[in-house]
């Protein structure tokens, strides 16, 4: 089973990279860090009402962590809707599936090769919007101590280091709608519908929450999971909200991949 | 383990109202060329569909070569290749890629083998051109060395000539007798008669997701009533020996020629009749059955109305012929 499903992965990675709508994803995932840093350097004014919006001036480290808010709106979910909802999909609609369900490997192995270079993709992204954020961030602000969310210092390298830990915990969620995207690629069968259909579920998470009476739904909200991170900026680290986030994210990514992968298995390929 | 290459039983697949496929039973035997014969929305890609387990069933069991693809899933299609409706690739990788990620997909030493399927379908000198660009014609023949990467035993192919210009359906011809000659068995979807007529030995005719008619080739002709087109030096005095003669049916002149049915027997037993006769033949051409009229042949009795063979693919299929 294994190496059958990283044959696969090998492969959807390759077809990736020989793919365009790949690299728009991740143009995006560069360029909205470096049109921020940019905008900074040129203009006295920060980012108001935003965690570590206050620093962006004092330390290149703020920078990411102010766009790790921004980018949970809406970028990152839509880079990752971009590709997850695409990649099973696409290959339906393009008769492929056909092609290679009829060689060697099981369905689930294609499925979860599927997955993994999902959320590969999806790390890729985050990866390189974090690298441009702390990279450009440091050249506008200097690669200076940050001050955390408890109002204590601590030093540039150990900034750096919650800042890659932040983004490592933003990936929970992230994966999560990974997830999701997959599923509904597979159950939709159509590319548009599963990107589109992957980021309006995103939303409707995010409108239930202020919706007047379900207040207390907001903690197991995937979207609320957005904010996890900020716990390891905490002194001492808060792991509570990333232990919850763990568990809340398993709890919409787990079924999700399920569901796609039983639908995989048991449905009829009669396209192409 | 079984060493019947093909064997569906029973084999339904409703969608819907529509039953695409209707209680089909299909023996493929080892060595057998077998024409899946029928017009367009007979049932054959969906049989063929549920044979390599990409669709389910509704009712019914296939084995190839023993072993269920619709339980099993691609571990059933062991020794077994082949390609539904036009074969698909990754238009934005070359030829030489996509056959090299099937091989990664098939495990063993495939990847070995896809300089050799390149060449055998004379792609070799395209092979690092994206498959995007590709003709319709080189995508089948991809579809081709995209099967032969396995090694298959069996190959099923759906209407592998479909598109082609008549160079290319030659060639496609010459292909699939010689890897048949090599050994392989082959199950061949199409809707051409003469396509089958080449190559198969046996045939399954399906309407309306039934078999009609199962067995060989040889023994459908001969049965079926044919027609013939005659040339004497005299075609008055030839058309009385026609009429006089056992076994054929309707002569009568129709420009230069007489045409009449008959069946092959009957036939060879009037060229005596008319050289007895002392009547010189000069040309004798049998008039090819078309799949149209073989479907009449085998729903005998009825006329044209009450066979719900619609007339426009009558006319695409006798086009072809
Ligand atoms: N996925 C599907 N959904 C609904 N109906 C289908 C589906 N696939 C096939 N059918 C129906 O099943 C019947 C048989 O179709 P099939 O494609 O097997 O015919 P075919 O013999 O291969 O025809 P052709 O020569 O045109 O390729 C048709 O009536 C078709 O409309
Ligand atoms: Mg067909």
């Amino acid at each position: 089973m294994s190496s059958g499903v990283l044959t696969v992965y090998r492969w959807e990675l390759r077809k990736l990279i020989a793919l365009k709508r790949t690299y728009l994803g991740l143009l995006a995932a560069a360029a909205v860090p470096l049109a921020f840093t940019i905008t900074l350097a040129l203009r006295s004014g920060q980012p108001k009402d935003v965690p570590f919006g206050s620093y962006v001036h004092q330390s290149g480290l703020a920078i990411p962590l102010v766009l790790l808010t921004f980018a949970s709106a809406f970028l990152l979910p839509l880079i990752t809707a971009l590709v997850a909802g695409d990649i099973v999909a696409s290959e339906d609609q393009n008769g492929t599936l056909k092609t290679i369900m009829t060689r060697s490997l099981q369905r689930g192995q294609i499925f979860f090769g599927k997955v993994l270079a999902a959320l590969t993709y999806t790390l890729a992204s985050m990866l390189l919007l974090g690298g441009v954020a702390i990279i450009a961030g440091s050249m506008v602000s200097g690669f200076h101590s940050l001050t955390t969310l408890s109002g204590t210092t601590v030093s540039a390298v150990a900034g750096l280091g919650l800042v890659l830990a932040s983004f490592g915990v933003y990936l929970i969620p992230l994966f999560a709608v990974a997830l999701i995207g997959v599923m509904l690629s597979t159950v939709t069968r159509n590319s548009a519908a599963a990107v589109v259909g992957t980021l309006v579920s995103v939303l409707l998470i995010e409108l239930i929450g202020i919706l007047p009476g379900l207040e207390w739904l907001q903690p197991y909200l995937l979207t609320r999971q957005f904010d996890a991170w900020q716990g390891l900026l905490r002194q001492p680290i808060d792991w509570a909200p990333i232990t919850h986030a763990a568990w809340v994210c398993a709890l919409y990514g787990i079924p999700s991949v399920i569901a796609g992968y039983l639908v995989f298995l048991r449905r009829d390929v009669a396209g192409g | 383990m079984s060493q019947t290459p093909v064997e569906a039983r029973g084999l339904v697949k409703q969608y819907g109202r529509i039953t695409a496929v209707d209680h089909v039973d299909l023996t493929v035997n080892r060595g057998d060329v077998y024409g899946f014969l029928g017009p367009n929305g007979a049932g054959k890609t969906t049989t063929l569909r549920m044979m390599l387990g990409l669709i389910f069933p509704t009712a019914g069991t296939v084995r190839l070569f023993g072993r269920d693809p619709i339980a099993e899933g691609a571990a059933a299609l062991d020794g077994v290749a082949g390609f539904v409706e036009a074969p698909q690739f990754y238009p934005y990788l070359t030829a030489r890629k996509n056959l090299q990620m099937m091989a990664a997909y098939d495990g063993g030493d495939a990847s070995s083998r896809v300089e050799e399927s390149l060449k055998s379908v004379e792609l070799t000198g395209r092979a690092d051109d994206k498959v995007g660009g590709y003709s319709h014609g080189m995508r089948q023949r991809l579809g081709i060395a995209a099967a032969l990467l396995r090694q298959p035993k069996l190959l099923l192919l759906d209407e592998p000539a479909t598109g082609l210009d008549p160079g290319g359906m030659r060639d496609m011809r010459v292909l699939i007798r010689r890897l048949a000659d090599d050994g392989m068995t082959v199950l061949l979807s199409s809707h051409l008669l003469a396509e089958v007529e080449e190559l198969c030995d046996r045939v399954a005719i399906v309407r309306a997701g039934r078999i009609v008619y199962e067995g060989a080739l040889i023994d459908l002709k001969a049965s079926a009533k044919s027609a013939y087109r005659l040339r004497t030096t005299d075609n008055a005095k030839a058309l009385k020996v026609c009429e006089a003669q056992a076994g054929i049916a309707s002569a009568r002149i129709e420009g230069a020629a007489i045409r009449m049915e008959a069946n092959e027997s009957a036939m060879g037993e009037l060229s005596v009749a008319l050289i007895e006769a002392s009547l010189q033949i000069i040309a004798l051409m049998p008039e090819t059955a078309t799949l149209e009229d073989l479907f009449f042949h085998l729903t005998e009795g009825s006329t044209p109305g009450e066979i719900d063979f619609p007339a426009t693919q009558a006319s695409v299929v006798g086009e072809h012929l």
